[in-house]
């Protein structure tokens, strides 16, 4: 028997980023707030001090900011018809764990969405015509648009202190910054950070090859920045260590470095870590949410009454709690029937080494997670995709992260894999080594979608979740029209030799290598309660006193990295419940 | 023989006399004079929660995840350790037996109800100069706005003959000054309620007047100019807040000496260590103007004699040999690998983010202790309402060996323009010993460690 805890207004499930949001902006209007974590509690010091965080084999290779796949993880395949098995080993995408969640090991590149890609749909159709859909793609409109989410984008921002530089203020183009973006309120708040070698070679090439070049917005500090709540970032030090670990220094934006302070200080506000949620549970109607149940570290169980209830955790997680508290439909790939776990997607991306002669310094010994330049005249629909024959794009950069042993020290083709060879080449390149990526959204198909697992259980008896997924064509004949891009770029920057993975037609998905790690869909917005989980609100079709967030929520993936919107999103809906719901609890969008 | 027995007759009397003198003075218990006017006054409590907080009264009579003024803080003293008393109104085991002459007995003289004497670690010392109406409303609040909790006093750690408390009413004689504030007419009103903060309830001088052998404050009138020109006090070494260039605050501006108070934090420098506790509890609830009155009153603090004390001239000597890749001594490659990422090179900082390191008062102040404990322990700043997060250093002290730090110290102590001596291994040794113990304790989140209940689920 689960011990019944007393009420609270508000449970939170999950404390990352959107948790941090949700439980910050509805503790400012009194109602008692309560956060569930399931990992441990952490904090800059001591979880992340200098020097024991910045080790590569402890977050890098073992992976220890993430979760714990022998508690809990998901199975695999390629293909409906495959038999799907565990994955026992993080290696394609990176769910984060403890407080803090994947704001804590992300890299700080803050984007927001391209205007046109929360109406592809429409887009595709008014431009090209309705048969220029492939038959299998699940294309759909998001039922929100860009400037209803801008002042959210802003506030996420400003939480951040995002490095970056304007291209457009309120329809006014602003030279050096993205010509293509949608309009923005006002300035980043912080200038961009100084250009790394890749990037000065990366923006010094592309300009000459005719594109407009521009720093990428990133929430690693360029400069000391005190956010709206009053918790102060440090200037970022081109360590090279964010994605993966947490910051040693105050710079990367956290739920720890932005939020939480200011959170902790709130009387109404309290979190229980190593909290596990089973499920959201419901009254006799299936309607109305009543609270969750949850496991501690001890295995008692713990039901956890409130008046609403938000979904918060990672991606994975909020999809099979939808599903094993059987709340909406699970999808069914054959009959098209159903909406949880439909429009799984997730993001491609496309990475070339580049290796110039050493009198070129590229310095990979420091570096940050949002540092580089981008160009984006090929994202979203920036250009005629007529002659191209497919849907999507994505952004193409010169980023300098930061190199390291265990990490990976690129060599050029050719180099013997171990030995004095191998050494050598080491030693010779490891100074002189650049990157270029394109980082491709990846569209929604019938095929690809999440469910619960036949045969596999998590150590708490529960169903894992089944992923179903694989490259399509479409996207396929994207990452080929970018590896040619790429290839010119990396040329016109003087590498005297290139090397690195371009996913072609014929290309499985490979779970073992890290790609892009931005995992979304399963629970889509959208207008249509047919196809989507959650209205524009983020509220659920079914239970209108339940949140959905997180990138779970995309209607398909898109070319950005996607916590920028992830952020926007958790304030829009913030701040609807502030202004609507809390008045007059309800659906907000009628059914 | 009989002018010997005299000799002797007379020296006894001589003993009796003095030991019934002794009896006397420690038997003694003065008699607070209550006028019919304050006798008449009605007490304000809300009032008395705000000198309460001046006061910073909390700091010592509450511990960690203990009732508020229940007390039981231990204090480690150079003679052994003391623990606070508990100062709510219960009956039994607090001050609610207490009548408003007995209170400002205790808290003007350090006596008790019983004639029994407290230990002027109770900054009665300082108190004594609080006005009759400041002690009317935080006794009216110390009853009546303060929930009751029985919890007993807990036994003080001292060894005979130091656990004998009448000696104390001679060294009240010898020591204690128990005069009331008096302001000085010509200076302004702003001036003077600095200065009466500073010298009474906000007892700035308990920690950092320097003291003289029998462990008394060297003035408690600011009069010296040795009043708060700092200290030495457990592992630390609480700042010169005078007007000097090097340790002292001779280069802060009111408005930057207020801004620390209220929020932890400057453009110099930031608070942490005991005082990042003192701007928990007390200094960020200061009203504007009383933060800024303790800022005026502290600028005009003519400098410290300045024999021993370290000096500051900015210079770029420091940032030119880094850069020129020249800057090769063990404490300058510690620092490069370990501080230099927050601290810079330049040993600037980052503004309100990463504290100076060049003309920092607590690098520079004559005794290092302060700087060797941060480095070994590290530290982290209080949250404030202004500024919440609380940043933290992580410690070195696991990875840093008692030269090392020593090393270290210096090179952070003589760079940048700074003048200060060099340290010692033996210093660094010494200061490990008495803060590396709590090191084991744990110093997490500071704002929510009782909201944290890992994997309980009870609370």
């Amino acid at each position: 028997m689960a011990t019944v805890n007393k009420p609270v207004d508000v449970v939170i499930v999950g404390f990352g980023w959107t948790g941090a949001i949700m439980a910050m902006e509805l503790a400012q209007t009194g109602l008692s707030v309560l956060a569930l974590e399931r990992g441990k509690d952490q904090d800059t010091v001591p979880d992340f001090a200098y020097p024991k965080v910045v080790d590569e084999i402890a977050q890098s290779a073992r992976n220890g900011l993430l979760q714990n796949l022998s508690q809990t993880t998901v199975t695999i395949r390629h293909d409906k018809n495959d038999r799907a098995l565990p994955y026992r080993q993080i290696g394609s995408f990176k769910p984060g764990t403890g407080v803090g969640g994947a704001g804590i090991h992300w890299s700080g590149v803050h984007s927001r969405v391209m205007p046109d890609e929360l109406r592809m749909k429409s887009r595709v159709i008014e431009r090209y015509g309705e048969k220029f859909i492939p038959p299998d793609m699940q294309l759909q409109d998001w039922g929100i648009t860009y400037d209803e989410l801008e002042p959210h984008f802003d506030r996420f921002e400003y939480t951040c202190g995002t490095s970056g530089k304007a291209g457009n203020i309120m329809g006014k183009i602003i030279e050096g910054g993205n010509p293509f973006e949608g309009p923005r309120s006002r300035e980043y708040p912080l200038p961009p950070l100084i250009d790394p070698p890749t990037s000065v070679l990366f923006a010094k090439a592309t300009k000459e090859l005719g594109y407009k070049p521009f720093a990428l917005p990133a929430s690693n500090a360029s400069r000391p920045y005190k956010n709206p709540y009053g918790c102060q970032l440090g200037p970022c030090n081109f360590c090279g260590f964010c994605s993966d670990y947490g910051c040693i220094n105050y710079s990367k934006a956290s739920p720890q470095t932005t939020i939480l302070p200011a959170l902790y200080r709130m009387p109404n506000f309290s979190y229980r870590t190593e909290c596990h949620v089973l499920k959201v549970n419901t009254d006799s109607t299936g309607k109305k949410a009543t609270g969750v149940t949850y496991v501690d570290a001890k295995g008692a169980e713990f039901e956890q009454p409130a008046s609403i209830v938000v979904l918060a955790a990672f991606h994975l997680h909020n999809v099979r709690l939808m599903m094993t508290s059987k709340i909406g439909q699970i999808y069914n790939p054959d009959t098209g029937e159903g909406t949880v776990g439909r429009n799984f997607c997730y993001q491609m991306i496309d990475s070339v080494n580049l290796f110039f002669d050493n009198k070129t310094y590229i310095n990979q010994f420091m570096g940050a997670g949002g540092v580089g330049q981008e160009i984006e005249e090929y994202m979203a629909d920036n250009f005629d995709h007529g002659p191209e024959n497919f849907i999507g794009g994505g952004v193409i950069w010169g980023r300098q992260t930061g190199n390291g042993p265990v990490r990976g020290i690129p060599v050029p083709k050719g180099t013997p894999t171990w030995g004095s060879g191998w050494k050598q080449a080491v030693k010779e390149n490891f100074l002189h080594t650049g990157r270029i990526e394109a980082q491709l959204s990846n569209m929604a198909y019938k095929g690809c979608f999440l469910d619960l697992d036949p045969t596999y259980k998590d150590v708490y008896g529960t169903p894992m979740l089944r992923m179903t997924l694989n490259w399509q064509d479409n996207d396929l004949r994207m990452s080929e029209f970018f590896g040619k891009k790429l290839d010119a770029i990396g040329k016109a920057m003087g590498a005297t030799s290139m090397s690195g993975r371009v996913l072609k037609r014929g290309d499985s998905w490979d779970t073992r290598a890290y790609q892009s790690t931005h995992i979304n869909g399963g629970t889509a917005m959208g207008a249509d309660p047919k196809t989507s989980v959650v209205n524009k609100y983020l509220q659920s079709w079914d239970v209108s006193n339940l949140f959905v967030l997180g990138a779970n929520v995309f209607a398909h993936g898109i070319g950005y990295n996607p916590t920028g919107l992830v952020g926007a999103l958790a304030y829009w809906a913030a701040a609807n419940i502030r202004s609507t719901y809390l008045k007059n609890p309800g659906p907000m969008v009628p059914v | 023989m009989s002018r010997m027995r005299n000799g002797l007759l007379g020296l006894s009397a001589l003993v009796v006399v003095g030991v019934v003198a002794v009896a006397a003075v420690a038997l003694h218990k003065p008699e607070p004079q209550i006028s019919d006017a304050l006798a008449q006054r009605k007490p304000d409590v809300t009032r008395g929660a705000y000198v309460a907080v001046l006061g910073d009264c909390v700091a010592c009579h509450t511990s960690k995840d203990g009732k508020p003024f229940a007390g039981g803080v231990p204090f480690e003293t150079p003679v052994g350790t003391v623990y606070s008393s508990n100062i709510t109104p219960d009956k039994d085991t607090g001050i609610g037996t207490y009548t408003f002459p007995d209170f400002v007995r205790l808290m003007r003289f350090g006596v008790t109800p019983s004639g029994g004497r407290v230990y002027p670690a109770m900054p009665y010392t300082a108190y004594a100069k609080v006005s009759d109406e400041d002690l009317q409303d935080l006794f009216a609040y110390m009853q009546h706005g303060v929930t009751a909790e029985n919890a007993p006093s807990r036994k003080d750690g001292m060894t005979w003959p130091l656990s004998m408390r009448w000696p104390l009413a001679l060294w009240n004689i010898a020591f204690h000054d128990d005069s009331r504030f008096v302001p000085d007419v010509p200076k302004d009103t702003a001036w003077n309620r600095g200065a009466y903060l500073v010298q009474g309830l906000t007892h700035c001088g308990t920690c950092h007047t320097p003291r003289g052998i029998a462990l008394q404050e060297k003035d408690v009138n600011g009069t010296s100019n040795l009043f708060l020109s700092g200290s030495v006090l457990d592992g630390s070494s609480p700042i010169n807040l005078r007007g000097n260039i090097g340790d002292g605050l001779g280069r802060w501006s009111v408005g930057d000496i207020a801004e620390v108070l209220k929020t932890g934090v400057n453009i110099h420098s930031a608070i942490a260590g005991p005082m990042a506790e003192v701007v928990e509890h007390s200094t960020q609830y200061m009203s504007d103007d009383d933060v800024k009155a303790v800022a005026i009153y502290l600028k005009t603090l003519p400098p410290a004699p300045d024999e021993g004390r370290a000096t500051f001239a900015a210079s770029d000597a420091t940032i030119k040999t880094v850069l020129a890749g020249k800057e090769t001594s063990p404490g300058g490659r510690m620092f490069m690998d370990s501080c230099a990422a927050c601290h810079r090179e330049s040993g600037k900082g980052e503004t309100l983010a990463f504290p100076k390191l060049a003309g920092n008062p607590s690098v520079l102040s004559a005794d290092p202790s302060s700087l060797i404990a941060i480095i070994l322990n590290g530290a982290r700043l209080p949250s404030t309402a202004g500024a919440p997060t609380g940043l933290a250093m992580p410690p070195f002290g696991w990875r840093y060996g008692d030269a090392d730090v020593a090393q270290l110290a210096s090179f952070v102590r003589a760079s940048w323009g700074n003048g200060a001596s060099a340290v010692t291994a033996d210093e660094v040794s010494k200061v490990r010993a008495r803060v590396e113990p709590s090191r084991a304790k744990a110093q997490p989140l500071a704002a929510s460690t009782d909201r944290v209940t890992a994997g309980a689920g009870s609370r």
